[in-house]
């Protein structure tokens, strides 16, 4: 039941956010957040990793999750195309991390509730990737990342103009993303 | 930078709307019919009566059909393997009945054509054009197709890239078929079948290079 729930709510809040609602957008990504923690823990502990590398893994799967949020298709349910970007992120992280380790499917199917709470990160894997963008996409990231500016905002304080903020943000993120998947750590 | 913070720069570049897979996809598939059916236009073009060999003659039309099914189950496997947890079974199993297709026409060209004309039907008279063609006009194709794709999410990117080399194979191998004077299901299923594994195979490796994400 309580799955059922979740997809409901996953689903409707993804409609809406590809219809142009942020903050459901934004809802979305709080509530796929401890889910994916959830299965990030289990996963390195499964491993014999320590959990608290499963941040990154987390933050690496978000960012799968937005750049790759147009192959989810609005007729399909939501949390098997979920699980199936997280289970593809573990699995490389484990690859990365030299572990040959079969993750099966049934593992993603239920989330631990326990466990969930957001740990305090002093240096993470997307700080280091951060600061190896160029330039004005890294000040953008920062600035609506970290300070919370709007992109009306970053574009008067960095005098670029919104489009320009916009892309160098798109870019930035995308960066990030490839420079997850180029970690060799 | 906390997972919060991510999600702020997340919600904030949510305004940018990638390609869909269909978007994609179609904007490839017309750039490489485009790009193939000139290529086959200008240097091989159709065997002369084209038409009416498609009504008239069933091995020719077999062959056609044959190919034509390949490069439409292909396209929808294509499509399915870069959707994150879409179910393949029923795209695999289409996939499945271009070759027993094929196995079947085979056995049926067996018992119609008495034993000392096999060897011939077989060899044909275009086996090395039909090596060099089909790739020849795949490749195009094959370069759109990984390129749409990259704006996908294939978990598997070997698997991913060698379905985009079944997908231009079969579109290399439609429109060689309306050319080759070789109709047999038996001249198919071997010459088709190896310059098809060529492109498939050139897919892979490049599917396990630049699919990954």
């Amino acid at each position: 039941v309580r799955g059922n729930e979740r997809e409901l709510e996953w689903s409707l809040l993804m409609r809406a956010a590809n219809a142009g609602d942020a903050a459901s957008y934004s809802d979305l990504l709080r509530q796929l957040t401890p889910a994916l923690r959830a299965l990030a823990r289990r996963g390195l502990v499964r491993a014999g990793l320590a959990a608290t590398d499963a941040e990154d893994v987390v933050q690496d799967t978000l960012l799968a999750i937005h750049l790759k949020r147009a192959t989810w298709d609005e007729t399909a349910p939501i949390s098997p195309w979920v699980f199936a970007i997280a289970r593809h992120k573990m699995i490389d992280v484990l690859r990365r991390r030299g572990r040959r380790i079969e993750v099966p499917i049934e593992d993603f199917t239920d989330v631990l509730a326990a466990g969930d709470e957001a740990p305090s990160l002093i240096v993470s894997d997307v700080d280091r990737h951060l600061d190896a963008l160029p330039d004005r996409q890294r000040k953008v990231v920062r600035l609506v990342a970290v300070d919370g500016s709007s992109i009306d905002e970053a574009s008067a304080k960095l005098a670029m103009t919104k489009g320009a903020v916009r892309v160098a943000l798109h870019r930035g993120l995308a960066k990030l993303a490839a420079r997850f998947r180029m970690d060799e750590i | 930078m906390r997972t919060e913070h991510l999600c702020r720069a997340l919600v904030a570049d949510s305004p940018s709307r990638p390609l869909s897979p269909r978007q994609s996809f179609g904007i490839a598939l017309v750039l490489a019919g485009a790009s193939a059916v000139g290529l086959f236009v200008a240097a091989l073009g159709p065997r002369p009566q084209v038409f009416g060999l498609l009504f008239g003659e069933p091995r020719f039309a077999f062959k056609v059909a044959a190919a034509g099914l390949l490069a439409a189950s292909s396209f929808v496997l294509a499509l399915r393997l870069v959707v994150p947890g879409a179910d393949r079974h029923r795209a695999i199993i289409l996939v499945a009945c271009v070759p027993v297709l094929v196995a079947v026409a085979d056995f049926v060209e067996l018992v119609a054509v008495p034993p000392p004309d096999w060897g011939r039907k077989l060899v044909g008279a275009n086996a090395l054009l039909c090596l060099a063609s089909i790739p020849l006009l795949a490749a195009a194709p094959l370069a759109a197709i990984l390129l749409a794709m990259r704006a996908g999410a294939p978990e598997n990117p070997t698997v991913a890239g060698a379905t985009a080399g079944l997908l231009a194979g079969g579109i290399g191998a439609t429109l060689y078929a309306i050319h080759c004077v070789d109709d047999s299901p038996l001249f198919v299923s071997v010459w088709y079948s190896l310059a098809i594994a060529m492109v498939v195979a050139t897919g892979a490796v490049c599917g396990s290079r630049c699919l990954r994400w």
